[in-house]
């Protein structure tokens, strides 16, 4: 006992500095998220007001709107959605339920995982290539939509598969045991309970394409758009292009301009994200495993 | 052992799991409308033997099998045989229960509204709960979540969905051991009453419930048939030592 | 079936990217060597006399990695640290979810916030820093990976069996001696992948530093000078008016190109790292 040198005193200190350190820069994220919420809502919440909603772009910051863009991405966000989700649900279903072992179940997944960590701009460059100009689209609504589903894709399809996992095998062997084919077992079991957990990562997914810039603007979005569109073919804004657009101005009145339109952003997403907290919260009070 | 009526004939079944053996050139005959248990201590090969019977075994990568599994004078591994119909005669009520998350009126009628069921469903559901010994506990709330039921509830539920299917052999995997005593013996009330329409093979490590329950007994120790003759003699006068053995605790 | 199709759109994709990469590069690359390319350190492919040396973009792209992987790498993986030792849950249900706002707050806000309100700040300390510079960037960056690190390596730690720890703690060592000694090393594999993984997203960052760091190609390691990384630069061409098959065009794909493989190879470093030195506790 007595070989033992006595430093607690020097460990403790240590100790205690190493979990100051922590806890601060822990709580240093809170800060920050409070921090820049309160720089955007000073700078942009005067500059709120029906006729922002209801006015188009303008070079006065004063008559500035957000119309076009708010139009822009609800036109984009539902044509994502429609593409999409089938195809990511179909994928996920076919990769959990069909094949999901072998050589090519692993290629494809690791195809996936990659896709899903390949920077957005450059689902931007092989959207202008294909979209844009292989298929003729111009810069169009569609050719937005298709871009922005390749990119999401990837993140529908693991978080699909991760819903039909976590489905217990039981359910499956109840199902086959009463004499059930496959495909009745995922259309009337799996999919049904499955479903809240990949509308969560739908919804996430969405989240992602309704806040995306980068692919949007290589394909051609305009930023300056002075009207809300009308068919898939047309040109169209998106909000985040729109604030882009406004934040690069040098005016300081259009610095307001750019934090209203994130204010309206960040309202979006959060009704978005609510969405899901209460999808969520369904699934788990009637999936009880 | 004499069977007279057989349902379910298997001839020098092996099973394996890759390289594994894990049943080994069994034979035996099932006989219909008579409650059979299959007993042998744990891991071997009780629910590999019964989950072969129904082709569930076939989810599983590395299982294969030779020999020959007739039922009712069909080879249910021949190639034109369809795992699904075979599943529709012969159910199963597996160990720990897994209905369905729905109501419980649609655990009932979801098996034969995909089969085609014409019939009227309402009487259905009343039936099958009425043979599981469930009705009484769950008339009043068909439409609430089979989740919402006690441990014990739930198998009897699961036992109702799978006899709603009319099938002829029900297989049933350990269906008391995760039940509680009160629960469990209200399962072997219910299977003795069964017998009456039903064939049953049940799988079980506990002795004494395979003696209370069933007429023909199975010892299988280490994927080998050991003996196999009806519960009462197997029980009081076993024919081989290592029958004896088990039954008498000396290992387990 | 309908279901097979889809799943190997997956595969069409990463095809079809590599091809369009592939093609248009080969194109550039007849024209400008790629020792040039990856060598040179003049980057002005619009105006006469044109060079198209990628350093001074590489360099930028680099700066900003830097910055934000300085960031957010000690504090990530001191914040999961935090959250799994010593945090109580309250705190977890606290924290956890702003990480997960923190990380769903889109790019061009963050970018916005750089420049309206960290360069202001930096200019009040250090008043020569320009108006677009790497470093405002930098942590805006570095805050949009930060959750990344945190949630990662969370997770890394977590599955560090407690049995470990509790071994440590029973020799009668202090929360930091057992986290540094025991947990940190068990969970190693698991938080460098984060740091590749959140390394690889900095590297592919467009629009926070396209608004905050400048469109100025700049061969430099000083943090307040105005730079272009790729991303803003591919950018920049998109947003003027590139005639389709010229030289400029093809800039865009030789830059994406490069980007895409460094990325590409960052993912599969860490996912490699990930499986092959996993410690299995079972």
């Amino acid at each position: 006992m007595n070989n033992f040198k006595s430093n607690t005193a020097k460990r403790k200190r240590n100790e205690s500095i190493f979990r100051i350190i922590c806890k601060a820069l822990t709580w240093t994220s809170l800060v920050i998220l409070v921090v820049l919420l309160y720089h955007v809502a000073e700078q942009g919440f005067h500059r709120l007001s029906p006729d922002f909603l209801t006015n188009f772009p303008s070079r006065f910051p004063e008559k500035a709107g957000i119309k076009s863009a708010l139009w822009g991405s609800i036109w984009l966000i539902s044509l994502v959605f429609l593409i999409s989700v089938p195809i990511g649900a179909a994928s996920a279903i076919y990769l959990e339920e069909y094949k999901s072992k072998g050589m090519l179940a692993r290629v494809v997944e690791v195809n996936i995982t990659n896709l899903a960590g390949v920077p957005s701009i450059v689902y931007g460059i092989l959207g202008l290539t294909i979209f844009v100009r292989f298929f003729g689209l111009d810069r169009s609504l569609i050719a937005g939509a298709f871009t922005m589903s390749l990119l999401i894709l990837p993140v529908i399809i693991i978080a699909s598969r991760e819903a039909l996992r976590a489905v217990p095998q039981s359910i499956r062997h109840g199902a086959y045991a009463l004499g059930a084919t496959q495909w009745q077992t995922i259309y009337h079991h799996l999919l049904p309970a499955a479903l809240p957990g990949i509308l969560t990562g739908v919804i996430l997914a969405m989240s992602r394409a309704i806040g995306e810039t980068a692919p949007l603007i290589m394909i051609g979005a305009l930023t300056y758009v002075a009207f809300v569109p009308e068919s898939i073919m047309d040109p169209f804004a998106t909000l985040p292009i729109q604030i882009f657009n406004w934040a690069s101005r040098p005016q300081a009145a259009f610095e307001e301009v750019a934090a209203a339109g994130i204010i309206v952003l960040l309202v979006v997403l959060l009704t978005m994200n609510l969405a899901a907290v209460v999808i969520r919260n369904y699934a788990q009070r009637k999936y009880r495993w | 052992m004499v069977i007279n009526d057989p349902i379910l004939s298997i001839w020098n079944l092996n099973i394996r799991y890759g390289e594994t053996l894990a049943v080994k050139n069994n034979s035996f005959e099932i006989e219909k409308n008579q409650v059979t248990a299959i007993i042998g201590p744990s891991g071997c090969g009780k629910s590999t033997l019964l989950r072969t019977l129904n082709r569930m075994n076939d989810f599983i990568d590395s299982f294969n099998t030779d020999g020959i599994i007739k039922f009712d004078g069909d080879d249910i591994y021949a190639a034109d045989a369809d795992p699904v119909e075979i599943r529709r005669r012969i159910g199963m009520v597996f160990q720990k229960p897994n209905p369905f998350p729905k109501s419980i009126y649609k655990n009932i009628t979801w098996g034969p509204q995909i089969n085609g069921y014409q019939g009227d469903l309402d009487k259905l559901v009343e039936e099958s709960l009425k043979g599981a010994a469930l009705w009484d506990e769950v008339k009043d709330r068909l439409n609430e979540s089979a989740l919402s039921l006690s441990g014990g509830q739930q198998q009897r539920l699961c036992i109702a969905r799978c006899i709603a299917m009319r099938p002829e052999v029900i297989l049933m995997d350990e269906p008391a051991s995760a039940l509680d005593p009160k629960s469990s013996a209200r399962v072997e009330e219910l299977i003795a009453k069964l017998r009456q329409d039903y064939t049953i093979v049940i799988v079980t490590h506990n002795m004494q419930q395979a003696a209370r329950v069933s007429d023909n007994t199975l010892f299988l120790y280490e994927g080998e048939l050991i003996e196999y003759g009806p519960t009462k003699t197997l029980f009081t006068k076993p024919e081989k030592k290592q029958t004896e053995d088990y039954i008498t605790g000396r290992f387990g | 079936m309908i279901l097979a199709l889809s799943a190997y759109i997956s595969i069409f994709t990463t095809l079809t990217i590599i091809a369009v990469l592939g093609k248009e590069s080969y194109i550039f690359f007849q024209q400008v060597s790629i020792w040039e390319f990856l060598f040179g350190t003049h980057w002005e492919p619009l105006l006469e006399p044109k060079s198209f040396g990628v350093l001074p973009l590489l360099a930028g792209t680099l700066l900003i990695v830097v910055g934000s992987g300085l960031i957010a790498i000690p504090t990530g993986l001191m914040t999961a640290v935090y959250l799994s030792e010593y945090a109580s849950e309250r705190t977890r249900s606290i924290i956890k979810p702003i990480m997960e706002v923190l990380a769903g707050i889109p790019t061009v806000v963050y970018g916005y916030f750089a420049l309206t309100f960290i360069t202001p700040m930096i200019r009040l300390i250090l008043p020569d820093t320009q108006i677009f510079n790497a470093l405002s960037a930098s942590i805006v960056v570095g805050i949009m990976i930060l959750p990344m690190v945190a949630s990662l390596c969370d997770d890394a730690i977590r599955s560090v069996p407690i049995s470990l720890r509790q071994g440590g703690y029973a020799l009668g060592a202090t929360p930091f001696e057992v986290t540094k000694n025991v947990t940190v090393p068990a969970a190693f594999s698991g938080i460098i992948a984060s740091f590749v993984l959140a390394v690889s997203r900095a590297f592919g960052e467009t629009m926070a530093v396209t608004l905050a760091a400048g469109a100025t190609p700049n061969l430099t390691l000083n943090p307040l000078e105005s730079i272009q990384t790729m991303t803003a630069y591919i950018v920049q061409v998109s947003l003027g008016d590139t005639p389709a098959g010229g030289i400029e065009y093809q800039t865009i794909f030789a830059v994406g190109a490069l980007l895409f493989v460094v990325t590409l190879g960052m993912n599969v470093a860490a996912n490699w790292i990930m499986n092959r030195y996993r410690e299995v506790y079972e």
